[in-house]
């Protein structure tokens, strides 16, 4: 009966996490290059149960109901294709007979296979083969079930930019034949370096966009946390490196709802309110940094969580242990010799060694000219050394630079802060 | 009997956005259950036949059009017309196009 059950004993994002194990299941029986047949069977499943739970209440166990029509589903279609050799390769002679088909079907959805399914697709989305900003896109669409339309919203383009960059991962998964595997031995770690990164560039589109709709970039970085554990959790990628890149993500995201104001303005890391910050997730990032340190390793994830556990256990902006932070931007500034990494490190001097040393460096970094948080920075190391008139050029400078309407406000604020005398 | 016509297309919403669509629909009911007004009701499938004339001619129907389909009925409990038409106030489906047909249940006496 309808009016027994209600609204809240649906999980939030159950669809869209079920569509993405679905799909991942569903592809690894149908082979990855029938991933859109994969993907209509989970669009049919969700439909019948939109329609059905609406009328009927929702069944005890959801993700259970949801597999099993879906599993129908599959048994359908591969009766009634009977081009096994062509739909799964691997599987086709289970498949081909009615002793074997359903409990060859069945065994897919079994939890752990389930989870297994989940980390091949994190693999073949994040295939070398297929260029980076369509990795992205292929994650969301199918492991964390993002529309096209909800992926362009996040991205701030238009659905056809996001409709092109999947389409072209969906041409080299069939001309490089991708396949839905683990990658074992040598291969593996390369591979899964290609993973986290992607991982860690889904979660920095989530932490970093100024999109205007909190909600999204929430999303973004839940969905990069929810992949980066299922790692955690498969013994050969757990490794020590994936358990750093997810205490990062915990300590950042701890900060998610300091960093912006009820108004939608970005709140600067010096005027957080810190007991905002979100506990929980803090723990959670001080757990997976001592795993990862266990492990004898230290990748730049490594490096990027220290500091961010650092931040995070300050008390206040001027007791933050400033040196410590300093040098590990300098370790993080010899393994990846880039302009931000640099940018960082001399926006970290200025408060562990001084100002003057600061500016220095800033000015000494070539090929941020064009990035609004560079000007910004010497602005406000000049602003500081109360240089108005030189923080007021470089504050001009970086408004010119950003489309983002909150950093606009924000530097609109401090210019006229250089006029007032 | 509230008929339902069309309102929501499948293709191309997301999962997050089929999961509100039923949210709020299930709210809907909810709140048509709690307040004794909820009778039953049941979906429909798409598709199905329509068989017309003497000569029985049987063909896919019966509408072709996806706003035209009936998606679900059902049968409500209400005084009268005007307080079964304010019991659709909360339907989900109006935002895309669907429309509610109300009718009211004949009763035989007999």
């Amino acid at each position: 009966m309808a009016g027994s059950s209600t609204v809240n004993q649906i999980v939030d994002h159950l669809f869209r996490h079920e569509s993405g194990r679905m799909v991942s299941v569903l592809s690894r029986l149908l082979g990855f290059q029938n991933l859109e047949a994969a993907q209509d069977i989970v669009q049919d499943t969700l439909l019948q149960a939109m329609n059905t739970w609406g009328y009927n209440g929702i069944p005890e166990n959801p993700s259970a109901w949801l597999y099993r029509v879906a599993k129908n589903k599959a048994i359908d279609l591969l009766r009634r294709q009977k081009k096994f050799k062509e739909i799964s390769p691997q599987y086709s002679y289970l498949l081909q007979s009615e002793y074997t088909l359903s409990s060859t079907v069945n065994n897919f959805f079994l939890d752990d296979e389930i989870q297994d399914s989940q980390l091949r697709m994190i693999f073949a989305c994040s295939h070398p083969s297929i260029p980076e900003e369509s990795q992205i896109a292929l994650t969301l669409k199918t492991l964390c079930g993002l529309s096209i339309h909800e992926i362009a919203k996040a991205f701030l383009t238009n659905d056809e930019t996001i409709g092109k960059r999947i389409y072209r991962a969906k041409e080299k998964i069939i001309s490089e034949k991708i396949e839905l595997s683990v990658p074992q031995g040598k291969e593996l770690p390369q591979r899964l370096d290609v993973v986290l990164k992607c991982l860690y560039l889904l979660f920095n589109e989530g932490y970093n966009s100024s999109h205007p709709d909190k909600l999204i970039r929430e999303d973004l970085c839940e969905e990069a946390i929810r992949l980066t554990y299922l790692l955690t959790l498969h013994p050969d990628t757990n490794v020590s490196r994936a358990n750093a890149l997810l205490s990062l993500m915990c300590f950042q995201a701890s900060r998610l709802q300091a960093r912006v104001d009820d108004k939608g303005n970005i709140v600067l890391l010096k005027y957080q309110d810190r007991s905002k910050w979100y506990k929980p997730l803090i723990e959670r990032g001080t757990v997976y940094l001592e795993f990862a340190s266990e492990l004898g390793e230290a990748s730049s994830y490594h490096i990027e969580a220290a500091i961010a556990s650092l931040h995070a256990v300050a008390p206040t902006f001027e007791q933050t242990d400033w040196r410590s932070i300093y040098h590990l931007y300098e370790s993080l500034y010899e393994m990846q010799p880039a302009p931000i990494v640099a940018l960082n490190k001399a926006i970290a001097s200025a408060y562990a060694v001084s100002k003057e040393n600061a500016l220095e460096q800033l000015l000494k970094i070539k090929g941020l000219e064009d990035y609004y948080l560079y000007h910004t920075s010497i602005g406000e190391i000049y602003f500081e050394m109360k240089d108005k008139k030189k923080a007021k050029k470089f504050y001009e400078t970086a408004l010119r630079l950003t489309s983002s309407h909150q950093e606009q406000e924000l530097l609109m604020k401090k210019i006229s802060s250089c006029d007032a005398v | 009997m509230l008929i339902f016509q069309g309102g929501m297309s499948s293709e191309n919403s997301s999962p997050e956005f089929m999961q509100a669509q039923m949210g709020k629909w299930m709210a809907w009911i909810e709140k048509l259950s709690k307040a004794g007004k909820y009778v039953s009701g049941e979906p429909l499938l798409p598709g199905g036949k329509l068989i017309k004339g003497k000569s029985k001619t049987v063909t896919d129907g019966p509408y072709t059009e996806g706003k035209e389909v009936v998606g679900g009925f059902f049968i409500v409990n209400a005084e009268n017309y005007d307080e079964a038409v304010k019991l659709c106030d909360d339907y989900p489906g109006y935002e895309y196009g669907g429309t509610i047909q109300v009718r009211q249940v004949m009763k035989m006496d007999m």
